[in-house]
């Protein structure tokens, strides 16, 4: 059994270049960047390109601007936080009700210290509402906090339309954008956007986990989430973890290089597999299927059935997909970004998120449409709401 | 990632007994769609013994796998033995389900209830689920009560509001409830504590804990109404006393002694006591 992974929002397979970036800096290139010796600087250097390699990878206008982290959430906290501790005179933050739980947890802990916090909600589409996103912004708030792209249904958000929202309103309000979910699916410029700040996380574009970056323009000041030492000009203590940079920055090179490659073939593929689901499956609804997604992302309910089956079956035939049910998780609630679209209870529960990557192929996307109508009408028959079953067969033949 | 058990997997890969009976004679729901899983168990029933089960299930791996195996664990079964079976026997057959998804095998366990709650008052369907709904409401996300709380303690021995939450999802959404939860299972703990120290009083630290009752409990009330009360002798679980003051000769006195201080001592130390007045 071969296997086919379309996890790919989740996390993503170490490109086979990126680990051979990487394997000098574990063997022979271990010295600290910081040290004075000649032997420290091939490590110091590799950090130093890095750098540059991911300035430029979201088109920011300084290296000094790069700051590595070890993850998203690290970037996230750090970008949120810092900004908070430089702006102690404003309480108020705006954010989306469908933020990844990273965000949003921080925020709600945020709220228990004092700030008060808006959740701007979305559409049916999963789009945000920006006439709310405006009344929202006022002399007190220090930072609007979006995604750039949903992780569970793709959508993009208007990242340049709400950072010129935000600066007509209040000119000191800064702008933190959350790029894990489109790094390396689309182009990014932080310049063009408006964004004081940027987050990316390395393992979702062929990274290995356990690294990644914040950008923070140099108009905008922080203070660091972890003290100590001089790494990163201040804003992050803690020895330069040397090979993971340098794999990121390796992914970077080859997110960017096959760029035009996610936006036709992924989404060719994403494409098919949509469809191909839509017209072979009767119970069966795209959550959003607006064009303004991510090439590699859909998210189809399944009605009147339950995910994490699903995802079991599925995983009986090697094939990786993920859920918005309660199930999966253990949380006892669905998906926040599906309850915020309004998606019928009908079908919460039976959505599965399929995420493909470069790495995906035809082949795969063929046997997924050839095996999962068997699946479904194999977890439909179990199910107690046969005449509703009945009734929307009808009504979709 | 679950750690389902082989036994679990089996029965989800190949759920046994799936559909519906014609003319059942017994049919039980539990869950809903909303809350993400839902289950109605179908039975027949000939002479008192189940003959035949089926299921239908909408729900996860180990919701199947739950209704699955209680299909098989009951056809042939009387239906007072089937009366017997609790959540914990349910996931005990599937050789274990992981924590959070103990809630699988309360609500099969739910459904079983419904459908013989059914079967015996199969003429009074309404009345008996106008009594299910009037049950107190503890868990309104999840349309938990606080019988169905107050019962996944007591088969499984729960102690935290996680473990409730696990077996009954009460609590794991908007977790407004999980206070009132914290007071069941205080209330459950303190009640199950005070009947385990009732049985297990030696005759003399009886007697002295209904001398400590009688002097601090009762006398002080009694003697805010002019009157008093003395012990005389305890004899197993009669217990003698003496009405005085106002008390004694009072027309009411009969009433004091039923209602308030035999209630009071048999609430306190033993349920069978006798409170005798004596001259």
């Amino acid at each position: 059994m071969s296997l086919i992974y379309l996890d790919n929002n989740a996390t993503t397979k170490v490109a086979p270049e990126v680990l051979e970036a990487m394997m000098p800096y574990f063997k022979e290139e271990y010295a600290n960047p910081s040290s004075i010796y000649e032997f420290a600087k091939n490590s110091n250097h590799a950090v130093r390109d890095a750098r540059g390699v991911i300035k430029d990878f979201i088109n920011a206008g300084n290296e000094k601007e790069i700051i590595f982290t070890s993850c998203g959430s690290e970037s996230a906290n750090t970008a949120i936080q810092g900004v908070l501790n430089m702006n102690k005179n404003k309480r108020h933050i705006i954010t989306t009700k469908v933020e990844h739980p990273c965000v949003l947890n921080l925020y709600q802990t945020l709220e228990k210290q004092g700030y008060k916090v808006d959740y701007i909600g979305v559409n049916s589409n999963g789009e945000l509402d920006l006439a709310q996103l405006e009344e929202a912004i006022n002399y007190d708030t220090a930072l609007v906090s979006v995604m750039y792209a949903n992780n569970e249904t793709g959508v993009i958000f208007p990242i340049e339309k709400i950072s010129e929202i935000i600066k007509s309103k209040n000119k000191e309000t800064k702008f933190f954008v959350d790029a894990v979910q489109v790094a390396g699916k689309i182009p990014i410029d932080v310049q063009a956007a408006g964004i004081d700040l940027l987050g990316i996380s390395g393992h979702k574009f062929h990274a290995p986990k356990g690294v990644g970056a914040l950008y923070v323009n140099s108009k905008t000041l922080i203070t660091p989430l972890i003290i100590g030492g001089h790494q990163e000009r201040g804003k992050r203590a803690g020895t330069e973890n040397v090979p993971y940079i340098v794999g990121m920055a390796k992914a970077a090179e080859l997110a960017s290089d096959s760029l035009k490659y996610e936006l036709s073939e992924v989404k060719r593929l994403r494409d098919k597999l949509e469809s191909g689901i839509l017209k072979k499956v009767f119970n069966a609804r795209v959550n959003t299927a607006i064009s303004n997604r991510v090439p590699n992302t859909t998210n189809i309910g399944f009605e009147y059935i339950e995910g994490e089956l699903i995802l079991l079956h599925l995983s009986d035939l090697g094939i990786c997909a993920s859920s918005g049910s309660a199930c999966t998780s253990g949380s006892l609630e669905p998906s926040h970004v599906l309850r915020a679209m309004n998606v019928p209870f009908t079908a919460i529960h039976g959505s599965i998120r399929w995420s493909l990557s470069r790495y995906t192929t035809e082949k795969e996307i063929d046997y997924v449409l050839d095996v999962l109508p068997g699946i479904i009408n194999k977890i439909t028959a179990l199910s107690p709401y046969q005449d509703e079953l009945e009734n929307l067969k009808k009504l979709r033949s | 990632m679950w750690d389902y058990s082989e036994k679990v997997m089996d029965h989800y890969r190949n759920p046994r007994n799936v559909g519906k009976i014609d003319n059942a004679d017994a049919i039980g729901e539990a869950g809903s769609l909303a809350c993400g899983d839902s289950l109605k168990i179908y039975l027949k029933i000939e002479n008192g013994i189940v003959t035949d089960a089926k299921f239908q299930t909408f729900g996860c791996g180990s919701a199947v796998a739950s209704s699955s195996i209680l299909t098989e664990m009951i056809i042939g079964k009387t239906v007072e033995e089937v009366k017997k079976i609790t959540n914990k026997d349910i996931a005990d057959q599937l050789g274990g389900l992981p924590p959070e998804k103990m809630h699988c095998s309360v609500m099969g366990y739910e459904a079983l209830e419904d459908a013989l709650g059914n079967y015996d008052n199969l003429t009074d369907l309404d009345e008996l689920r106008n009594e299910k709904t009037a049950e107190k409401i503890v868990c309104t996300c999840f349309n938990v009560t606080e019988n169905m709380i107050w019962d996944a303690i007591k088969q499984n021995g729960l102690r935290t509001v996680e473990d409730i939450t696990n077996y009954t999802k009460a609590g794991g959404a908007c977790g407004k409830c999980k206070g009132l939860i914290q007071d069941i299972i205080d209330t459950y703990y303190k009640k199950e504590e005070s009947e385990a120290q009732k049985s297990t009083l030696s005759p003399a630290q009886k007697i002295l804990k209904i001398n400590n009752i009688i002097e601090t409990q009762i006398s002080p009330e009694l003697r805010k109404d002019g009157g008093d009360i003395t012990l005389v002798d305890i004899d197993g679980n009669k217990v003698l006393v003496k009405l005085r003051g106002k008390c004694s000769g009072c027309k009411n006195s009969h009433l004091t002694l039923k209602a308030f201080v035999e209630s009071t001592l048999r609430e306190t130390v033993d349920k069978n006591i006798d409170v005798i007045e004596v001259a």
